[in-house]
């Protein structure tokens, strides 16, 4: 196996034996992305030579004879929503094209102390708002197992790196299933952590009730590694949890036995391709077959969830990208002829489609005498979809679904349509609204793409998804897969 | 005043709260840095950032909710004000909207012997917004303007009062009143030149006799009490003008011109900003516990209007005390004083008349007094005890305020201790009745106002230090045996 096919955990293991060092493993990163990134388009940004500048660090410190952690060495990239001090940030959009931030993200800083090596910022959506990384102002992302077709979104570039051998691992954030949805496109494991495990500090916000940072990675043990960096209580950020992280490895635990897991019937709707069912009725079957005992529930609020994230997530987001103004960052719109003018003309250039079609909507939904019937009544509903889980998880300790209702589409195919776009997210958007742990694994195939088991748990419970997930991947042969680039 | 319609206002105050650091990031709340130098990526609402509640905000707001006799609300939380402004860097402002900290409350005034309380109607917490700097006259007009961060993020408590104020005199009062309360607690630096406390005046007309509110007017960002009496003076005949002539008064937000003396039109209620307040969701709700509440009342210092009722107790005219409670720092120096020296009355004399009137000729606040409490106190008990008379004292007292040295080294080092020996007077007495033949028999031949005279000319020649009771009476005794 080539150094880039391998995994953060084996990476370490030969950094620790000294059977390469961390610039040999920077440079066989930087030249799969010389080979690759021409087809995938995953990044917007490279940082080579501060890549090569943290390896050689590492490499010092291995030659003082010093014990490394984990993550320290290792080739991983960001998606472009995270602020890097002295990196560009766009958010793939016009808006920040030229955005510097001059301070790190709470994510970055921990990445840098775990002494992880940037690689560059990642493509996605604009703003994180899409469901095919096809909003992007700057660049399409191709799925690597078929060119022809999105690598899903919003995490889009977060997703193909790592699918792609561009990168060991990821950092992406999931809104409605923006790191998961994508992650069983590209056939790679994606973590949506509890909300509030995970500071959104520095995190280019869109629906902050909603966002959460989490892992993309090739096997469940990384994101257990990752998510042991990335976790923890942040006092920059006032929604995450004064909670203590464990030791997320303990989780790795090869049994189920007795895991109870419930198999809500609404997330087997009518938009879910046969296919895609089919993989999943195995995945069921095989958990089964390692000792879980599989029931069927209802959950039956969920039909209100894609409406009811509809106006949340627009809402919140109308207010937070009020700020891209032109007044003191960003872009500004030339030859505005007053203040408002300068508003008006800097947002219409500035936003792509998707992104104001979003900001309309929740300005709308919060305007008064619209209030109470829509952005209102949402929280409402919001409370009944969390009743829902607490009512299954009194009697399962994961929810299985697809983690999507279909395999990756071909670009295009649902641009047109945003409806039919949205529906993409039907299976990932409830745990963003319950704010529980979710989790989408490479469990098969269909048609030759990727298709993703997608695992809800009890917030703050990602060990009982770590072990669930780490069982499944230790009994079949998924994960191994490796899309042959190049082939379209 | 009008004799055909009552005025009907409220108030909203605005006041900066005395943090060290900014309501939501650690920034300075310094006034008159360098523009745009007293800002992190958290009050320039770059992208991705995120507020931390300051703790010291919130214990300030529950001080002021308590010194106004509000309730404290147990769950309070944070909501965002969507409006565009370049002076806003998110184009929200952080606020409360349904959930204010303080909710009701009370503030007793007094005009014209007439005493009233003031409802509050609510309290709550927000950040203020930025400055900006135009090359013209507003931003609509200037080519160029400039934005300067230091004030974004500064917290802010609105205090809106319950439209109870009928008079102009009445919502002056009710204005001295709060901020001397602000003051006193300790949670505002008051420095209303700085625009640490801001004024928005709702009024409106009804005739008189009607229980009917009239249509109301709002005018912003008033700095100053004359400000506020001038304005309500222009606005309330404007609004008569309009209904005396059959018209409506419309509703809608005016502004002050300060220089022309007039309010003008800002937008009207049709173009009133919606603002799609919602819930802050970057910030938790506050859980307010009791236990805090009752810590923050502990803190609290005696108020004004207990501290008149005391300094009155003391024997002080209400006259007096009103002028003593007035400041905060005088107030202070007034007990201080009293600690040592416990004469209230003579005290209060020396206070408001000699002490106020050289600070007031130097230009000095109390608290840069070069005389403090103890030596003034010092100086009076000299005279208390006889040491000095005090004719004596007041050039002491100008001596302090000069050189800054104390009451009793100043007497020393000048020989002004009283001359108390009978002998000593008694021979002096004796002296200024030979030196003047004249005065002694216009007394004799019945004016008695000659005997002022020679007193006069007894203190001269003891260069003021006689004991003035006793030159007095030695003086009587000769002259009688004459
Ligand atoms: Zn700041």
């Amino acid at each position: 196996m080539t150094l880039t096919e391998l995994t953060a955990h084996e990476l370490h293991d030969r950094l620790s034996r000294k059977e390469t060092s961390a610039v040999e493993i920077a440079r066989a990163f930087t030249q799969r992305i010389e080979a690759v990134e021409d087809s995938v388009q995953a990044y917007n940004l490279l940082t080579g030579e501060r890549a090569m500048a943290q390896a050689e660090a590492i490499d010092a410190k291995l030659a003082r004879g010093e014990s490394i952690g984990a993550l320290a060495g290792i080739p991983m990239a960001l998606k472009d929503n995270m602020c890097t001090e002295g990196i560009p940030t766009t958010c793939s959009s016009k808006m920040l094209q030229n955005f510097v931030p001059p301070y790190n993200a709470t994510v970055v800083e921990r990445l840098a102390e775990a002494g992880s090596v940037v690689l560059g910022k990642l493509n996605m959506d604009e703003f994180a708002m899409g469901s095919s990384t096809e909003n992007s102002a700057f660049k399409q992302t191709c799925n690597p197992w078929d060119l022809a077709r999105v690598p899903g979104g919003s995490s889009g570039g977060a997703v193909a790196s790592v699918a792609a051998d561009e990168a060991v691992f990821s950092l992406g954030s999931d809104t409605g299933g923006s790191i998961r949805q994508p992650a069983a496109f590209c056939g790679v494991v994606g973590l949506k952590p509890t909300y509030g495990y995970v500071s959104r500090y520095g995190l280019i916000a869109f629906a902050s009730s909603l966002d959460q940072i989490g892992p993309i990675t090739k096997d469940v043990t990384d994101c257990a590694l990752v998510m042991n960096t990335i976790a923890g209580h942040d006092p920059k950020d006032s929604t995450s949890a004064p909670v203590d992280t464990p030791d997320f490895t303990k989780y790795l635990v090869n049994d189920i036995k007795g895991l109870r897991v419930g198999i809500p019937q609404e997330y087997f709707g009518s938009g879910l391709e046969p296919e895609v069912a089919a993989v999943i009725k195995a995945a069921i079957a095989k958990l089964e077959e390692l000792g879980a005992i599989v029931d069927e529930c209802s959950m039956p609020h969920t039909e209100y969830a894609m409406p009811t994230y509809y106006l949340i997530a627009p809402a919140e987001c109308s207010s937070n990208l009020a700020r891209y103004d032109g007044v003191s960052y960003g872009y500004r719109t030339e030859g505005a002829t007053d203040i408002i003018n300068m508003f008006k003309k800097t947002r219409s250039e500035g936003f792509g489609p998707e992104v104001k079609r979003r900001i309309m909507l929740g300005t709308y939904a919060l305007s008064s005498g619209y209030y109470d019937a829509y952005y209102l009544k949402a929280l409402k509903v919001r409370t009944l979809i969390k009743q829902d889980f607490d009512r299954a998880f009194a009697k399962f300790d994961v929810l299985l679904s697809p983690t999507a209702p279909t395999a990756a589409f071909k670009f295009g195919e649902k641009s047109a349509n945003p409806l039919a776009m949205y529906m993409s997210d039907i299976c990932t958007v409830p745990a963003n609204l319950a704010g529980i742990p979710a989790i989408s694994v490479p469990c098969g195939f269909a048609n030759g793409l990727p298709v993703g088991m997608h695992l809800m748990g009890k917030a703050f419970d990602e060990g009982t998804l770590l072990r669930a997930s780490y069982t499944f991947e230790q009994n079949t042969e998924h994960h191994k897969a490796k899309p042959k680039l190049g082939v379209s | 005043m009008l004799d055909d319609f009552e005025m009907v206002a409220g108030v909203e105050v605005h006041t900066e709260l005395w943090t060290k650091t900014k309501i939501f990031c650690g920034c300075t709340t310094e006034f008159g840095g360098e523009q745009n130098t007293h800002v992190c990526p958290v009050c320039l609402g770059l992208p991705g950032v995120l507020p931390v509640l300051n703790r010291q905000v919130v214990e300030y707001a529950i001080k002021t909710g308590l010194a106004l006799n509000s309730e404290i609300a147990e769950f309070s939380k944070f909501d965002r004000k969507n409006y565009y402004y370049p002076d806003l860097p998110k184009n929200f402002q952080t606020s409360q909207y349904d959930l204010p900290i303080c909710i009701g409350g009370h503030v007793e005034i007094e005009v014209d012997g007439v005493k009233k309380k003031v409802g509050i109607t609510r309290a709550h917490m927000e950040e203020d917004a930025g400055k900006l700097v135009h090359s013209g006259a507003t931003i609509s007009t200037s080519d160029t303007s400039f934005v300067d961060y230091n004030r974004t993020g500064v917290p802010l408590l609105e205090i809106v009062s319950e439209p109870d104020l009928r008079s102009i005199d009445e919502t002056v009062a009710y204005l001295e009143k709060l901020v001397q309360i602000l003051e006193y607690i300790e949670v505002s630096d008051c420095k209303m030149e700085q625009g640490s406390v801001r004024f928005d005046i709702n009024v409106s007309l009804r005739p008189i006799g009607s229980d009917k509110l009239g249509t109301r007017t709002e005018t912003k960002n008033l700095n100053s009490f004359s400000s506020v009496r001038r304005c309500l003076e222009y606005e309330i005949e404007r609004q008569a003008e309009v209904l005396r002539e059959g018209g409506k008064v419309s509703q809608e937000t005016r502004t002050w011109d300060e220089a022309k003396g007039i309010t003008l039109s800002l937008r009207s209620k049709e173009e009133a900003h919606d603002y799609r307040y919602f819930p802050e969701p970057d910030l938790v709700p506050m859980l307010i516990d009791r236990e805090w509440v009752e810590r923050v009342r502990q803190t609290l210092p005696e108020l004004p209007d207990a501290r008149r009722l005391r300094l009155m107790g003391l024997g002080l005219s209400d006259y007096d005390a009103g002028v003593i409670i007035n400041s905060k720092a005088l107030a202070e120096f007034f007990d201080a004083a009293l600690a040592q020296f416990n004469d209230a009355k003579t005290l209060v004399n020396w206070v408001t008349g000699d002490f106020l009137g050289t600070l007031k000729a130097k230009g000095l606040p109390v608290q840069l007094s070069p005389v403090n409490p103890e030596g003034l106190a010092e100086l009076l008990n000299l005279v208390a005890k006889g040491t000095i008379n005090g004719k004596i004292a007041k050039s002491v007292l100008e001596e302090m305020f000069a050189t800054g040295k104390g009451a009793a080294q100043i007497v020393q080092d000048k020989g002004l201790v009283q001359i108390s020996d009978e002998g000593a007077i008694a021979a002096i007495v004796t002296q200024v009745i030979e030196a003047n033949p004249q005065s002694v028999a216009d007394f004799k031949a019945g004016k008695e106002r000659a005997i002022g005279f020679l007193v006069g000319q007894v203190m001269k020649a003891s260069k003021g230090k006689a004991n003035p009771g006793l030159v007095n009476k030695l003086l009587q005794e000769q002259l009688a045996q004459l």
